[in-house]
């Protein structure tokens, strides 16, 4: 019988040589005569572990890792297909402490199971929620996810079961379910990781969605960036329809869902719900003011409901266990679990799925192990591009929507970007202004353009010119920002900033405050 | 082998019917063009025009609107580099200054033989293993400017 070896194909995995090592360990395993069968996973998220190799043996999975190309003879020869000993064995996956301190509700099955697989998708306990659901009727779909405290992941933190009633409640005869797949922020993963290695995860909690409110038609959008997800999606959809679970009759139900992966196109603005609703019908990503909300006039001006990877792939785990037990965990308003991304200059990043109420410090020491440099930590940027930079001294905050904003930061979707001690503050605060210039729809003005006069009054703070004066012009710009923004881009891109100057004061005043400039 | 083909307007309107079908087609349609071509062709834009019932001018400010789309034809290979946060705090911009200065070109541009076009992207999802890149839609994690060289040149073989 062939020994089955798992070889992730998550692109962080590819990027550190994962198909070389797959096709070494087939070749090396050929020539010794071993029969071994080669599954291509998701990765569990453990990055500095990658590529980690898993092996099937009769006491469980084995895994190994990281595994480079160097790598692959020597382990053949130590037994890696009995589970042999090796300097790279990490023994049972389930059991390094990493992953065996995380509560896995979304994550149980990314790098376990073979992505493009309704089979093995369901012998890990794939579409019990589904199942679940079609015993209910709408309303008792939308009163679980209600009732879960579940909210939505992308950043906004919205009820998500308000969502669900609002477009349940919408009367019109084409209704449809987006799924927010352009997760721009840096230091964040986690769609990534679900989509490449968890799809069918995705699939079933937007057909769960699509059934509660009514809908027959879906659209993924997924950003380019992100060419391996887009692949995956697009093998996995094509395979759910193939096995029924997807399209006219969604297991024998009688409710059709047609659900598509559609491409963006490198604008990070399509990660905001409007804008990435303009995008999916052809046009440029301008945002769109509210009222109408997309809910009601949404893709096509058809009531839609949007949500982000993370929200829907909690559902399938909210039906099959009920609105309870997601909601015994967490804390305050903050329920169930985050996926949080370590990211950045780390020397332990990867995906931690907690109970919201985690503090930062736990997380960056806990689980981080320090900076990938050695040095010290200095600075941490939390929730994207348009998170909030915290020194030290605010490390002791809490993963929860509610704290984090109590402190002049958000939780965003959930990723966590480390600095070390070389990290230049005010050079952060002047990148947060190009990004917003770069990245904006053009369509609000203090967006717009404030973007661009904050770059240009950053550069004159970091060459020393009337410091004082022009800190203050950029204090009033992002004012203005915050108050007068459009969306959350335009809206946000202060807290970046104004967190910076607040935090980092030495970091704005080294070129001193010369008064009258060689401008 | 060269990897696009020469602009050719009927075999750029076999592309866009084959997807006019869609809801929201411009972005597949786009996409599908700067696959085959390398880039949009101007002479793409009525065409695409006519076919969906839209403007010109929606067309256009379609392709110049999104980074992904080109007017012009660009190098045989598409270098992404990540300029976000996550690989500026493992040093992405000193490394990019090296990089850019190896290849004798800057952002956007295409070095002198051709071979590659270099482009600013803002987040991979190797936010972990940074500083990255993408060559050709193939990910490179814990990017080093030798390393982008190796895969440029197996690119090239």
């Amino acid at each position: 019988m062939s020994v089955t070896i798992t070889v992730p194909r998550d692109a962080v995995a590819l990027g550190l040589g994962a198909n070389r090592v797959a096709r070494a360990l087939f070749a090396g395993a050929e020539r010794r005569g071993l029969d071994v069968a080669i599954v291509r996973t998701g990765s569990r998220g453990l990055f500095w572990l990658e590529p980690m190799v898993e092996v099937a043996t009769p006491e469980g999975r084995i895994a190994y890792g990281p595994v480079t190309l160097a790598d692959v003879d020597g382990l053949l020869d130590a037994g890696l297909t009995q589970g042999g000993d090796h300097p790279l064995r990490l023994g049972d996956p389930e059991k390094i402490p990493y992953l065996a301190r995380q509560q896995r509700l979304t994550f149980h099955r990314c790098g376990v199971v073979d992505p493009v697989s309704v089979a093995d998708y369901r012998a890990h306990g794939g579409y019990r929620g589904l199942e679940a659901a079609l015993t209910l009727d709408a309303e008792g779909i939308v009163a679980a996810v209600r009732d879960s405290g579940l909210r939505g992941r992308g950043g906004a933190g919205f009820p998500a079961g308000i969502k669900w009633n609002t477009v349940m409640l919408a009367k019109a005869e084409q209704k449809y379910v987006v799924c927010n797949a352009d997760e721009g922020d840096s230091g964040t993963f986690a769609d990534r990781m679900m989509m490449e290695g968890d799809p069918f995860n995705l699939i079933e909690g937007m057909t769960i969605a699509a059934i509660a409110v009514g809908a027959t038609r879906g659209y993924i959008y997924c950003r380019s960036e992100y060419p391996q997800a887009f692949a995956t999606l697009k093998e996995a959809i094509a395979n759910g329809v193939q096995a029924g679970v997807l399209g006219g009759d969604v297991m024998g139900s009688g409710k059709a869902f047609h659900l598509e992966v559609r491409l963006g196109a490198g604008a990070y603005i399509c990660g905001e719900e409007t804008s990435l609703l303009e995008s999916l019908e052809g046009r440029r990503g301008i945002v769109r003011a509210k009222p109408p909300i997309p809910a009601l006039k949404g893709f096509l001006g058809k009531p839609t409901l949007v949500n982000n990877v993370m929200t829907f792939t909690a559902t399938p785990w909210i039906l099959e266990h009920g609105a309870k037990a997601y909601a015994d965990y967490g804390m305050g308003r903050s329920l169930g679990t985050l996926p949080i991304q370590l990211a950045g200059n780390v020397k332990h990043g990867g995906l931690i799925e907690l109970a919201f109420g985690i503090t930062l410090r736990e997380v960056i020491e806990g689980y981080g192990g320090g900076t990938r440099s050695g040095r010290p930590v200095r600075a941490v940027q939390v929730g994207g591009p348009l998170g909030a930079y915290f020194p030290d001294h605010l490390l002791d905050t809490p993963l929860d929507y509610e704290a984090m904003a109590a402190k002049k930061g958000l939780v965003g979707h959930g990723g966590i970007v480390v600095f070390d001690d070389t990290v230049d503050m005010a050079r952060q605060a002047r990148f947060a202004f190009e990004f917003c210039a770069t990245e904006s729809c053009g369509k609000c003005t203090p967006c717009r353009i404030g973007a661009t006069r904050g770059v240009e009054t950053m550069d004159k703070v970091i060459a020393g010119v009337r410091t004082e004066a022009n800190l203050k012009v950029v204090e009033d710009l992002c004012e203005v920002m915050t108050d007068g923004s459009l969306c959350a881009m335009g809206g946000l891109t202060p807290m970046p900033v104004m967190s910076a100057i607040t935090h980092f004061p030495e970091d704005f005043r080294r070129a001193g405050d010369m008064p009258v400039a060689a401008e | 082998m060269p990897r696009y083909e020469p602009w050719s307007a009927p075999r750029a309107a076999g592309i866009i019917a084959e997807h006019t079908h869609l809801e929201g087609a411009t972005l597949p349609i786009l996409h599908a063009l700067q696959e085959t071509f390398g880039y949009v062709d101007e002479g793409a834009v009525p065409l695409i025009a006519d076919a969906l019932n839209l403007s010109r001018a929606e067309i256009h400010g379609c392709i110049t609107f999104y980074h992904d789309f080109r007017a012009h034809p660009a190098g045989r290979h598409e270098v992404k580099l990540c300029r976000a946060e996550a690989c500026q705090a493992m040093g992405s911009d000193r490394l990019h200054a090296e990089i850019l200065s190896r290849l004798g070109t800057g952002w956007h541009g295409t070095t002198s033989d051709g071979n590659a076009t270099v482009e600013p992207v803002y987040c991979l999802g190797l936010c972990a293993n940074g500083p990255a890149a993408l060559v050709d839609g193939e990910p490179i994690a814990h990017l080093t400017a030798d390393a982008l060289d190796a895969a440029l040149s197996e690119a090239r073989a």
